[in-house]
């Protein structure tokens, strides 16, 4: 263990700052590690066969206030020990605060910290949280009436999905779990193009491969959706890692919610960025549920923002539906990751109003008032629009305009996308290589004979 | 390949058995045979009978007069044999793994232990101190989390090379694998490509125990989107990996722990060898035998048995597992008819069972005999040492089988 802390000083240095296991607890230090030099630019030849014999620093650890502290040395470090058997609480008496910059009711609370937002910039959050509200809204719907095969909505987390995209750089690589299409709307993906995905025509860039809302765009960096829980976590530990080799100002930012925390890439994405001190940025969605499984029978931690430390990340907990929180603190959380090389986790405390997706009835496991209640006192898009009410940046007019006008050109794309002709079948065997192998070929040529010999067995619209 | 007439006298020596004696070889009258190896092993006559019928002497090919092409026994290269530098196996892939690092700045290592320990079989051997610990990356313990990471690395434009200690372990990396590695190419509509090379050792060695006796290739060969390849030479070995590192699509090369220290000459100019092709390694006439990896070195020297007992085995490496060199394939079966697989995975679903099904659909009417494939029993590998030699084909059985294909 040694050589793991050897090879990063900042670390070494802030070792020396915490003293002991039983400092670490209770003095939470928040403070700016200072910048990694040049340590992360080439290899690092001086520590890495040091034995693990003691070092002579006399200056490790210091005495603290009881008599009996003296320090053992182990791989790892150097450690206090106690003659006291005391064992770590399973918690702490107090929950993690968490960060929130509004009241209840859009007012800034006075000597909060934030990073203040532009006029331009908060009219474009609160425009783009509303047209994603209302792009959920209709594709819904559309799933509802037949149009579409799924759906999965982000209502109640409008503020995480725009308020952390409008905090990133557009070179920010996005890993999404799949409740955050505000990120790619905000990026720039048309509402069109969303709607093509979702119909799986021939303009859909994943080329009917996919799911709905299983998006994915490289000219936006926003990584395609995978259906499968946490796996885009170690991948972003990866992201990170090839960021750092091109020493590009850019970071990886990836989702996952309170379920997904419990997955065992949870925990491989999060050690690993920690190790490879990767600029990775994870934020938790913590909603509340997983499915039907609540967040009381999913984990006995705080939550998630306490696992952040096992893993040596610095974390924070924030106010989801609070949009300027948000926006604070995950521009502070890429500034760290990318100045200092580290992994950061956010923890956004929120409520997923909707259903899991259109194959979920959550009535069934909650309490029908309980979701009122979120949808309508604590919703965070009208938290944030009697903020920029309030400034005079936004009218009724403005609203009932957007609202409309985004109504209609949604219905539009819709009915666009529905009649775009679909998929040629070749585009079932391409790109599963790089170029086509011979068996893909006969396999291809074997189909494309049957269908060309009895056209009536398949549906009208279908072409080779 | 050349096949010798003879007279009548060395007709006598090939006349059908019925049962072996385990002690008595009759040595063909052959003046130019060179026995290699004075030591036969035999199997018991109770498994010729449960063969079936068919007692039918078959004598229309030309009787072999040379002995093995001691070429190929050296497992040489199937190229040219310039003299090049001599080193063993791992040596080679270290060697390819080196050229390439050097070659192309986005190829990276990253494994348990393949940075200044230099890799659990040396693979990784002195590159982390040419190409630094960030190039060549320790990681901690956790398959599907580098697995994982390779592939998100690859899809911002670097060429990850992951190494599995064992390839039994990669089964906790399967999620990655199967569901991101081959399928985010396809799904994302070809915008993210996945380059990487996912390398371990793998297959029955000595006495490891059962987890570490891990064929993969039989759970990984029905993944679409990935491509497999299985070195057997010093020479493919090097080859492989480099074609493998340069593929756009994501490669499993499959190595073998008890071939590591096998030395070979190898050119000292630089070549890659084709992952979609297989290897011929005997030219022959009578039956093809298809193999790869360690059972190749099985089958070489059941080929010394067979030669002098007359017959003339084709033997290919099929190298490529995914997708099959049916072109090689299909012209050998075409040639000699007969096809006998040996391979070291299990029974059920292994390579060879999708090899058997795929000559069978393919080359139906060339084939004068039901496909064989030899393969290991289905069980968990043992521990104790005559046990697990006998969970594995040995070259006894691949001579037997061959008698019984081509009576």
């Amino acid at each position: 263990m040694a050589i793991w802390f050897a090879r990063s000083r900042s670390l070494v240095s802030s070792l020396r700052q915490n003293l002991g296991l039983s400092a670490i607890l209770i003095k939470r230090d928040y403070s700016p590690r200072p910048i990694i030099s040049k340590s992360f630019l080439g290899p690092v030849t001086s520590h890495r066969h040091e034995s693990t014999a003691v070092e002579k620093h006399p200056d490790l650890v210091q005495p603290s206030d009881e008599e009996d502290v003296l320090e053992l040395d182990f791989p790892g470090g150097k450690v206090g020990y106690t003659s006291e058997m005391k064992f770590i609480p399973e918690s702490t008496s107090h929950r993690v605060p968490c960060y929130r910059v509004f009241d209840k009711n859009g007012r800034i609370i006075p000597n909060s910290d934030f990073i203040p937002v532009s006029e331009k910039l908060a009219v474009k959050m609160y425009e783009q949280m509303a047209t994603l509200q209302v792009m959920d809204h209709i594709f819904y719907e559309a799933q509802r009436q037949g149009r579409i095969s799924f759906y999965l909505t982000s209502v109640g987390e409008e503020a995480i999905n725009i308020a952390s995209a409008a905090a990133l750089s557009p070179d920010d690589v996005i890993l999404p779990q799949y409740r955050e299409p505000g990120v790619l709307l905000w990026r720039g993906f048309t509402l069109e193009e969303f709607a093509n995905q979702c119909f799986g025509n021939k303009a859909d860039y994943g080329k009917g491969r996919q799911m709905p809302i299983h998006y994915g765009s490289n000219r936006h960096n926003y990584l395609t959706v995978s259906s499968p829980i946490a796996t885009q976590l170690p991948q972003a530990a990866g992201v990170g890692y090839s960021l750092k080799m091109e020493k590009k100002n850019a970071c990886a930012v990836t989702f996952i919610g309170d379920g997904g925390t419990s997955e065992g890439d949870f925990h491989a994405g999060l050690n690993f960025a920690a190790v490879m001190e990767a600029p990775v940025v994870f934020i938790c969605r913590n909603n509340g549920w997983a499915i039907s499984t609540h967040i009381s029978e999913q984990f006995r931690s705080d939550g998630i923002v306490v696992k952040g430390q096992a893993y040596g990340i610095r974390s924070i907990r924030v106010d989801g539906n609070d949009a300027l929180a948000v926006y604070s603190a995950v521009r502070s959380a890429r500034e760290m990751a990318v100045t200092e090389q580290r992994p950061v986790l956010i923890e956004a405390m929120t409520y997923r109003v909707g259903h899991h997706s259109t194959s979920d009835d959550s009535t069934k496991y909650r309490a029908a008032d309980e979701i009122q209640y979120w949808k309508m006192s604590r919703n965070p898009v009208n938290r944030f629009k009697k903020w920029v009410e309030d400034n005079g940046w936004w009218s009724e007019e403005d609203e009932s305009k957007l609202r409309s006008n985004t109504r209609k050109q949604l219905l539009q794309a819709i009915q666009v996308a529905e009649k775009w002709e679909k998929q040629p079948l070749t585009e079932l065997f391409n790109d599963v290589y790089d170029v086509k192998p011979k068996n893909l070929e006969e396999q291809e040529v074997g189909l494309k004979a049957l269908v060309e010999k009895r056209p009536e067995d398949y549906p009208p619209g279908f072409h080779v | 390949m050349s096949a010798i007439l003879q007279g009548a006298g060395a007709a006598t020596s090939l006349s059908p058995f019925n049962s072996i004696d385990s002690n008595k070889l009759v040595p063909p009258s052959r003046s130019s045979l060179s026995v290699r190896s004075k030591r036969y092993i035999v199997a018991e006559s109770n498994v010729i009978k449960s063969f079936g019928s068919g007692l039918i002497t078959r004598r229309s090919k030309p009787l072999i007069a040379n002995a093995v092409a001691t070429k190929r026994e050296n497992a040489a290269s199937s190229t040219s044999s310039k003299p090049g530098h001599e080193l063993l196996l791992f040596e080679a892939l270290q060697e390819g793994l080196e050229e390439e690092m050097d070659r192309d700045p986005h190829v990276c290592v990253m494994g348990e232990d393949v940075g200044h320990y230099g890799g659990s079989y040396k693979v990784t051997k002195g590159l982390a101190d040419k190409f630094g610990d960030l190039r060549v990356l320790d990681t901690p313990i956790c398959e599907n989390a580098f697995t994982g990471m390779g592939i998100g690395a690859a899809m911002t434009g670097l060429r990850p090379v992951i190494e599995g200690m064992n390839m039994g372990f990669l089964l906790l990396a399967f999620n990655q694998i199967s569901n991101n590695c081959g399928m985010l190419h396809y799904t994302s509509g070809g915008q993210f490509t996945i380059p990487v090379v996912i390398r371990g050792p793998g297959g029955v060695g000595r006495q490891l125990g059962a987890e570490h006796s891990q064929r993969l290739e039989s759970y990984f060969q029905s993944i679409p989107g990935i491509q497999m390849v299985a070195c057997s030479t010093p020479y493919n070995a090097k080859g492989l990996m480099k074609a493998a590192i340069r593929s756009e699509n994501p490669v499993i090369l499959f190595e073998h722990v008890l071939l590591y220290n096998l030395k070979e000459s190898i050119p000292d100019e630089e070549y890659i060898c084709n992952l979609e092709e297989a290897e011929m390694v005997r030219p022959g006439e009578h039956i093809t035998i298809l193999t790869y990896s360690r059972m190749r070195y099985h089958v070489m020297q059941a080929a010394k048995t067979l030669v002098n007992k007359g017959y003339d085995p084709e033997v290919i490496d099929i190298r490529s597992l995914k997708p099959f060199d049916l072109y090689t394939i299909g012209n050998s079966v075409k040639k000699t008819h007969r096809v006998l697989i040996v391979e070291e995975c299990m029974r059920t679903g292994g390579i060879g069972a999708s090899l058997t099904a795929a000559i069978n659909e393919n080359f139906h009417d060339y084939l004068d005999a039901p496909v064989m494939c030899l393969s290991s029993q289905d069980v968990p590998t043992p521990y104790a040492g005559t046990l697990e030699e006998w969970t594995v084909v040995q070259p006894a059985q691949i001579v037997t089988a061959v008698e019984h294909l081509c009576q």
